[in-house]
């Protein structure tokens, strides 16, 4: 294809983004776009994998049958979401073993939260009412993607997200109503979680190689820095009314803008944990590795089960 | 490795005398576990009554940058009930 013909095309698909139209598959997209949407969907999915595994360890110790119930359900979406986005990813043509395998080598990167350890019960309620609040945030505005395939598994998972934020509330509301150490442990907890979460949003738009190209594409319709505030002006007033403080003095509302200041997170800190060096990075991916081996004679006898069925 | 299973499109009905929907697809050794996947992947929390699963190599489907396949060469505005003017009373 020459030079001018590919001009026409990208001219195309930009007028296409610009009157607000989806993406398909199939459709002409330049590779810029689909390198970042494989990158991006490919995290996101590793990272809902990967983000099974802090809660997943307390289901044996979930206190009663009820929470017990709710956090393996909400693990199973967990998994779910992952194999939505993995599927998604594949409509860009990189298949889903391809995946798994970089996933399992350790090439992979997912969302750094998941890299931080959730010593105490109060952290899974924790990561559900923080982390998902803020997950729910940026996946509210990723629903409304430029690609088709990407905002439908969105959608979908933003809905099973809000019963995740809803446990995640009520188990910490049942702890904040309790003993003063039932209440020192949410407290810790807020602590620790706080600036992984505020992490999550990727960091500020001047340091984040990605951000204005797929602004400009509308693979995302937020800036890092719109989302993360977005974030701490919902949940900060949340924290407060639970009698709970935030890790962070500078936390006020500022009357000009409406919006309340926070300190930044360490980045540097973020660079570290995503290139594999945080707590629990080598944990993690030994529970995953173990998982994948542990299921194989499942996946064998799956696949024996159906070369039987269609000899027959 | 042994995880690249075939995709099947998974098509769900919510009620009965509803259309049955494109919800997504799911990665299957054969089309039965695929209807299984399709439950534990489609049909965890809102109501369903019946899946259909399609292995998606069995789609046939038109192609978004054949933009001629549903191009219209006369006008068809005849075919809109809005198309037509005449009164819903002759005399007032």
């Amino acid at each position: 294809m020459n030079e001018k013909d590919q001009e026409a095309l990208l001219g195309a698909f930009e007028a296409r983004i610009e009157r607000g139209e989806k993406i398909e598959p199939g459709d002409w997209m330049p590779e810029d776009y689909r390198k970042t949407l494989i990158r991006m969907i490919g995290q996101h999915a590793h990272s809902e994998i990967v983000g099974q595994l802090p809660e997943g360890k307390w289901i044996p110790f979930a206190p009663g049958f009820r929470r017990k119930l709710t956090l393996i359900a909400k693990v199973q979406d967990e998994a779910g979401h992952g194999q939505l986005l993995y599927r998604a990813a594949e409509t860009l043509g990189k298949s889903r073993e391809l995946m798994l395998e970089e996933l399992l080598a350790g090439k992979a990167k997912y969302a750094n939260v998941f890299n931080y350890p959730t010593p105490t019960w109060a952290d899974v309620g924790v990561i559900g009412w923080l982390v998902d609040t803020a997950a729910v945030i940026n996946q509210t505005m990723l629903a409304q993607t430029s690609y088709g395939p990407y905002g439908r598994a969105m959608k979908r998972i933003c809905y099973e997200e809000s019963f995740h934020i809803k446990q995640g509330y009520d188990s910490v509301v049942a702890l904040v109503k309790g003993t003063p150490a039932q209440r020192a442990m949410v407290q810790d907890s807020i602590n620790r979680w706080w600036y992984p979460t505020l992490m999550m949003s990727g960091p500020p738009d001047t340091l984040s190689t990605h951000t204005n190209l797929s602004m400009r594409w509308k693979i995302k319709t937020k800036t890092n820095e719109q989302v993360r505030q977005e974030f701490v002006d919902l949940i900060v007033p949340q924290i407060r009314a639970l009698g709970m403080e935030i890790p962070d003095k500078v936390c006020q509302l500022d009357r000009s803008t409406g919006h309340y200041r926070y300190t930044q997170p360490d980045w540097e800190e973020l660079r570290r944990v995503v290139n594999g060096d945080g707590p629990c990075n080598k944990e993690r991916l030994d529970v995953r590795r173990k998982a994948h081996a542990d299921g194989q004679w499942v996946r064998e006898a799956l696949a024996a089960h159906a070369s039987k069925s269609q000899a027959a | 490795m042994d995880t690249q299973w075939e995709t099947y499109e998974v098509f769900h009905q919510s009620k009965r005398g509803e259309p049955h929907e494109h919800v997504g697809a799911v990665h299957a050794p054969d089309p039965q576990m695929a209807l299984h996947m399709a439950r534990d992947q489609f049909a965890r929390r809102l109501n369903c009554v019946s899946i259909w699963v399609v292995r998606s190599k069995d789609v046939t489907m038109t192609d978004y940058q054949d933009g001629d396949f549903f191009a219209r060469t006369t006008d068809k505005s005849y075919r809109d009930p809005k198309a037509f003017e005449a009164p819903d009373k002759l005399h007032k």
